[in-house]
C-alpha cells in the first residue's frame, strides 16, 4: 500500500474521528439508541482500517495481541465485577441502586454509574473481540508471526 | 459470609464461573488455570448441592436479578427440577477436571491448555445458566454461550484427529439452526403474550391453545430444542462431534449438555405449555413417543457396527436419549420419573465410558475397538470400570440402568402398553451386543504380537472414573434419593401445571424515586 499516498493520508485522518465517534456512541447508550455493542464495534473499525491499509505487523506493534485479549477479559471481569460489588453492598447481582454506598438519595446516581460501567466492560470486550477476529482471520496462514494460539 | 452466600446462592451459581473464565485466560499457564477451573468447579458443586437442599426443605426460590420484580426483570427460580439439574451439571464438571489434567496436556498444544480451560469454564456457565434461570430469553443467551464454547472445544479435538475441525463446524451449523428456531419460536409467544418469563408465559399462554401462531411457536421451540438434544432423527451432528472432540470435552458433553436440553424441553412443555396445552398431547403420542422408540432401536443398532469405542458411545447415546424422551412422551408421573432418573443415570454411565475411553486415548493412543485387544490384563482398573459402565448401560439389575428401565417398563404397563414395555426389553438386548463386542475384545482377544506394553492409567483417572463407577453401582442399589426427586419434580410437573408459590428472597428496598431509567446493556 506503499504507494497509495491518498489512502494513506485518508486513513490517518480517519481513524481519530472513528475512535471519537464510537466512544459518543457509546456515552449516547445513556439517553438513546447506543451502547456499548454498537460502540465496540466502531471502536475496532478504526484499528481494522489501520490494519488493512498499513499491514497487520505495523498494527500489533499499535495493538499487540496480548493486550487485546487482556482487554478482552478485562471488559468481562468489569461487567461481573459491578455485579459482585452491588451483593457486597447488600443489593441483589446487577442492582445498580446499590453502586454507591449508601443507597438512600444515591439510588438515582447508582442506576448512572452501575449502567456506565457496564456499557464501558461491554464496549471494551466488544471492540477487543472484534479485533481478534479480524487478527485471527488475517493472519490465518500466520504470514505475521501473530501469536497463534 | 455464609449468610451472603446463602441469600445469594442462585446467582453465585452462574456469576463465580463467569468471573473465574476471563481470570484463567489472564493466567496464561495451563496448569494455573487447570487449578482456578478445577476450585471453580468444586464451589459450583458445593453451591449446587446447597440450592438443592434448600429447595427441598423450603420450596422453590426466586432470586430477582438487578432487584427488578419478574415479570418485567430476570428472575432465577430454582425448583427441585433444575437444581437437580443443576447437581448433575456441576458434579460432571467437578470430576471431569482432576481427570482434564493429564488427559489435556496429552492432547492438547501446551499454548492453548489456559484457553482451553477458559472456554471449558464458559460452558460451565453457560449450562448452569440455562437451568437455572426463569427467564425464556435469557435460556437463550445462555444456551448459545455454552454452545459457542462448545463449538471451540468440539474443535480442539483437531491436534489428535482433523476431522474434528469439519465435526465442529456441522455441530455450529446444526446448533445455530437449533437456537434460530428457539428464538423465532419464543418471538411468536412474545408476540402473542408479551411476555420473557416462564411463569408469566405459563399463565398467559392458558387461553391462547387455540391461535395458530402458538402453535407455531410452539412447534419452532420444540424442534429448536430436538435439535440440541440430538432426538432422532436429527442427531447427524452428535457422534462426530462426540468422537473427533478432546476427550475430557466427550465425557463433560456426554453427561451435561444434552442433559439440560432435556431440562429446557421439559420446562416448555409441562411448565410454560402446560399438560392441557392442546398440541402438547398430540405431539408426545404422534411425534415424540414413535421417534424415541425408533431411536432406541435404529440407533442401538448402528452402534452394534461402529470400529471405534467413542462413535459407539455417541451412537448409544442417541438410543439413550430415546429412552429419555420414551420417559415423559407418556405424560405420567412414572415415565416423567424414569426421564428425570435417567438423566441422572445416563450421566453416571456416560462419564464412566468417555473416560475409559479417555484413559485409553492417553495409555494406548487410540479408541478403535481393535485397539482395546489384551487391555484387560494390561489396564484392569479401567476395564474393570468399563465393564461397570457397560453393564449400567444394557440395564442389568444392581446397576442404576436397570433403575432407569424399571421405571420405564412400569411406565408403560401403567397404561397398558405391552408392545412399549416389550420393546424396551429388546432394545436393551441390543445393548448387550455392543457392549459386549468391546468386553469380548478387552478380555479375550489377547495383545498383537510384538505391541508395546501398555500399563494403568494413571491415578488421577482413576478416581473420578471408579468415583463415577461406584455412583453407578450405589444408585443402582439404593435409588431412594433419585426417585424421590424425581417422583417429586414429575408431581410438581403434571400437576399444576409446575407452576408453585416461589419463596422470594428478602430484598432491601432502597429509598428511590426515580430510578428507573437503567437502560438494558
Amino acid at each position: 500500500m506503499n504507494q497509495h499516498i491518498i489512502l494513506r493520508v485518508i486513513t490517518k485522518i480517519l481513524i481519530a474521528p472513528i475512535i471519537l465517534f464510537g466512544l459518543y456512541v457509546q456515552f449516547h447508550g445513556d439517553f438513546g439508541a447506543g451502547g456499548g455493542f454498537q460502540a465496540g464495534v466502531i471502536i475496532a473499525v478504526g484499528f481494522i482500517l489501520h490494519a488493512l491499509i498499513f499491514g497487520l505487523s505495523t498494527t500489533q506493534q499499535v495493538m499487540p495481541m496480548w493486550v487485546v485479549r487482556t482487554a478482552a477479559c478485562f471488559g468481562v471481569l468489569i461487567y461481573t465485577g459491578v455485579g459482585v460489588y452491588t451483593m457486597l453492598n447488600g443489593g441483589n447481582f446487577l442492582d445498580y441502586d446499590f453502586v454507591s454506598h449508601d443507597p438512600v438519595g444515591y439510588a438515582v446516581a447508582g442506576q448512572h454509574l452501575g449502567i456506565l460501567l457496564i456499557e464501558a466492560g461491554v464496549g471494551l470486550t466488544v471492540a477487543a473481540v472484534m479485533v481478534l477476529v479480524f487478527y485471527g482471520f488475517a493472519d490465518a496462514a500466520g504470514l505475521f508471526g501473530t501469536e497463534r494460539d | 459470609m455464609m449468610e451472603f452466600v446463602m441469600l445469594h446462592l442462585p446467582a453465585l451459581q452462574v456469576v463465580v464461573p463467569m468471573l473465574a473464565a476471563p481470570i484463567c485466560l489472564l493466567l496464561m499457564r495451563g496448569g494455573l488455570a487447570w487449578m482456578l477451573a478445577l476450585v471453580t468447579a468444586v464451589l459450583c458443586f458445593a453451591m449446587s448441592l446447597l440450592l438443592l437442599q434448600q429447595v427441598i426443605e423450603t420450596g422453590p426460590i426466586s432470586y430477582h436479578l438487578g432487584g427488578w420484580e419478574p415479570p418485567f426483570g430476570i428472575e432465577y427460580r430454582v425448583d427441585a427440577m433444575n437444581a437437580f439439574v443443576l447437581v448433575i451439571v456441576a458434579a460432571t464438571s467437578a470430576l471431569v477436571l482432576p481427570f482434564a489434567r493429564r488427559s489435556i496436556r496429552a492432547e492438547i498444544e501446551p499454548s492453548k491448555q489456559a484457553l482451553f480451560y477458559t472456554v471449558f469454564v464458559l460452558c460451565l456457565t453457560g449450562l448452569l445458566g440455562v437451568t437455572i434461570t426463569g427467564d425464556a430469553f435469557n435460556v437463550f443467551v445462555f444456551l448459545e454461550i455454552s454452545s459457542l464454547a462448545t463449538y471451540v472445544l468440539v474443535a480442539m479435538g483437531a491436534r489428535r484427529d482433523r476431522r474434528a475441525l469439519t465435526a465442529g463446524y456441522t455441530y455450529l451449523v446444526m446448533g445455530t439452526i437449533g437456537a434460530t428456531f428457539y428464538v423465532i419460536g419464543l418471538g411468536l409467544l412474545y408476540q402473542a403474550t408479551g411476555t420473557l418469563n416462564m411463569e408469566d408465559l405459563a399463565v398467559r399462554l392458558q387461553p391462547l391453545g387455540d391461535l395458530t401462531s402458538v402453535r407455531a411457536g410452539f412447534a419452532f421451540i420444540m424442534v429448536g430444542l430436538a435439535l440440541k438434544l440430538a432426538m432422532f432423527p436429527i442427531h447427524a451432528w452428535l457422534p462426530n462431534a462426540y468422537t473427533y472432540a478432546p476427550s475430557v470435552v466427550s465425557i463433560f458433553l456426554a453427561a451435561t449438555s444434552t442433559k439440560v436440553a432435556v431440562y429446557v424441553l421439559l420446562r416448555f412443555m409441562f411448565t410454560v405449555f402446560g399438560y392441557d396445552f392442546p398440541v402438547v398431547e398430540l405431539s408426545l403420542s404422534t411425534v415424540f413417543l414413535p421417534l424415541a422408540v425408533i431411536a432406541m432401536f435404529v440407533a442401538s443398532a448402528v452402534a452394534v457396527f461402529q470400529t471405534d469405542f467413542k462413535r459407539l458411545l455417541a451412537y448409544s447415546s442417541v438410543a439413550q436419549i430415546g429412552y429419555m424422551v420414551l420417559g415423559f412422551s407418556m405424560a405420567s408421573v412414572t415415565g416423567l420419573t424414569a426421564t428425570m432418573v435417567h438423566l441422572f443415570n445416563h450421566a453416571a454411565m456416560k462419564a464412566v465410558m468417555f473416560m475409559v475411553a479417555g484413559a485409553v486415548v492417553y495409555r494406548v493412543g487410540s479408541t478403535a475397538v481393535a485397539s482395546f485387544a489384551g487391555l484387560g490384563r494390561q489396564m484392569p482398573w479401567t476395564m474393570a470400570a468399563m465393564v461397570v459402565g457397560g453393564l449400567s448401560l444394557i440395564g442389568v439389575p444392581l446397576t442404576v440402568g436397570f433403575i432407569s428401565k424399571w421405571y420405564l417398563i412400569l411406565g408403560a404397563l401403567e397404561t397398558g402398553d405391552w408392545i412399549i414395555a416389550f420393546m424396551i426389553v429388546a432394545s436393551s438386548l441390543i445393548a448387550v451386543i455392543y457392549v459386549w463386542r468391546i468386553v469380548e475384545v478387552a478380555y479375550l482377544t489377547p495383545a498383537p504380537e510384538g505391541a508395546k506394553p501398555v500399563s494403568e492409567a494413571p491415578l488421577s483417572m482413576l478416581i473420578p472414573m471408579w468415583t463415577l463407577a461406584l455412583v453407578c453401582i450405589y444408585f443402582g442399589i439404593n435409588a431412594e434419593l433419585t426417585a424421590s426427586i424425581g417422583q417429586t419434580v414429575a408431581e410438581a410437573l403434571l400437576n399444576g401445571n409446575g407452576v408453585s408459590p416461589a419463596v422470594a428472597i428478602p430484598e432491601v428496598v432502597p429509598a428511590t424515586d426515580g430510578a428507573m431509567e437503567g437502560a438494558a446493556p
